[in-house]
């Protein structure tokens, strides 16, 4: 409706949007509040990172993240295996959560803007649009990827004291993953709202 | 220097979903189709009701085991509270004041802030509201670093199989802990900060 205007979500002050350049951020007077951020991805940069981001997805959930050996035996365990390990008897729905906060939100946050991003840089708004990016808003609290590397980290030194642990190949995959989605799950993405120009009813 | 007007002084809403600035009263976000309020609906009973049951669920949390280890047939158990403890008298001091910030600070922190803000927002309170505004962002940040343990109990468990020699298993402390972690992040999303500047206008119509 008013395009030119923007509204700070932590207070609801109303400013005119500010022109930024890439890096330069504006904050509320009021509140202290991020109220936007120059962009500093292209869409094209944004779409290549996301490819890029799928490919390490795959790596980190295809391979073992850590192996340990102890006395001639060894084992090893993916992220999948750990996410299984809590669903065991009346535990099971803390399963769920770590399942959709190390797996399924980032593979989704991957889906959803390779597809809405695909479509965008042919200046098209990709079908189901909208429902993509209000899922992309809802998910991005609940991706904890970077917790699960620190998290891994400390169980390797864990377990480093009792027995033999090595790094495995999913964990390399992982870290990759980590920093490329904290770099295409920001709201840059918000950006193609009026880039688009998606009509209003 | 003025302050700026408040979305609801010029007939205006935020849609939190898109960013579109909307007409007050509509409905529907008219960009992104979301369901749009002036406030968060019933943010003050919600967030009072995710916040006392979280504070309930962090005693078993904190008393029950989360997870159990056998090495070479000997058995024990692990509180959260007790691992750390294991951390720190083997010289790892560095990890156990990650896990004790992660899984004893942060929570409360969350327990302790999201209180103080609804109390005072309940009294219409006018004190340090730029604070509080910056305090409630401080928690929504970290929130989520809370399932740290649960993610390191995962994997531990994922690995040590070894049947007759050694296993770790995670127990019923986890759930706990881990619901705590999901109800606090919750509560925060449901708090809704603009509450803390209606303060500043004088007719009575927050959520």
């Amino acid at each position: 409706m008013q395009p030119q205007l923007i509204i700070c979500e932590h207070c609801d002050s109303v400013y005119q949007r500010p022109a930024l350049t890439p890096k330069q951020t504006a904050h509320c007077q009021r509140c202290g509040a991020l109220l936007e951020r120059g962009r500093h991805l292209t869409t094209d940069q944004l779409l290549a990172l996301t490819v890029a981001a799928a490919i390490l997805f795959m790596l980190a959930n295809a391979f073992p993240i850590v192996e340990i050996s102890m006395q001639g035996l060894s084992n090893e365990a993916t992220l999948w295996a750990s996410v299984e390990a809590l669903a065991e008897g009346r535990i099971t729905i803390i399963a769920l959560v770590t399942g959709l906060s190390i797996i399924f939100a980032p593979a989704l946050q991957i889906i959803l803007l390779g597809w809405v991003l695909y479509h965008a840089r042919g200046g098209r708004i990709a079908p189901g649009f909208r429902t993509c990016m209000r899922a992309l808003e809802h998910l991005r609290p609940w991706s904890m990827l970077e917790v699960c590397l620190l998290g891994i980290l400390i169980a390797i030194i864990k377990l480093a004291g009792m027995l033999e642990v090595h790094a495995g190949l999913g964990l390399w995959a992982m870290a990759m993953l980590t920093v490329l989605i904290i770099l295409i799950s920001g709201r840059d993405v918000r950006d193609l709202w009026n880039e688009l120009q998606v009509p209003v009813r | 220097m003025s302050s700026p007007p408040f979305a609801s002084e010029l007939d205006l809403q935020l849609c939190h979903d898109c960013g579109q600035v909307c007409q007050s009263g509509a409905i529907e976000c008219p960009r992104c189709d979301a369901l749009l309020h002036h406030r968060k609906p019933d943010s003050l009973a919600r967030t009072w009701a995710l916040l006392i049951t979280a504070l309930i669920l962090y005693v078993p949390a904190n008393l029950l085991p989360v997870m159990y280890t056998d090495m070479f047939g000997s058995g024990s158990e692990n509180t959260i509270l007790s691992g750390v403890i294991e951390f720190w008298r083997d010289g790892s001091w560095d990890i156990a004041v990650i896990i004790f910030i992660a899984s004893v600070v942060v929570p409360c922190a969350k327990f302790l802030v999201l209180g103080v803000l609804l109390v005072t927002v309940q009294r219409r309170s006018r004190w340090a509201m730029r604070e509080r505004a910056r305090l409630y962002r401080f928690i929504e940040t970290i929130g989520y670093w809370s399932m740290l343990d649960v993610l390191v109990v995962a994997l531990v468990a994922a690995l040590v199989q070894f049947r007759a020699l050694s296993t770790i298993e995670p127990r019923l402390g986890i759930l706990f802990f881990g619901l705590v972690v999901v109800l606090t992040m919750i509560a925060a999303m449901t708090f809704d900060p603009r509450l803390i500047w209606d303060a500043e206008i004088n007719d009575d119509r927050h959520a």
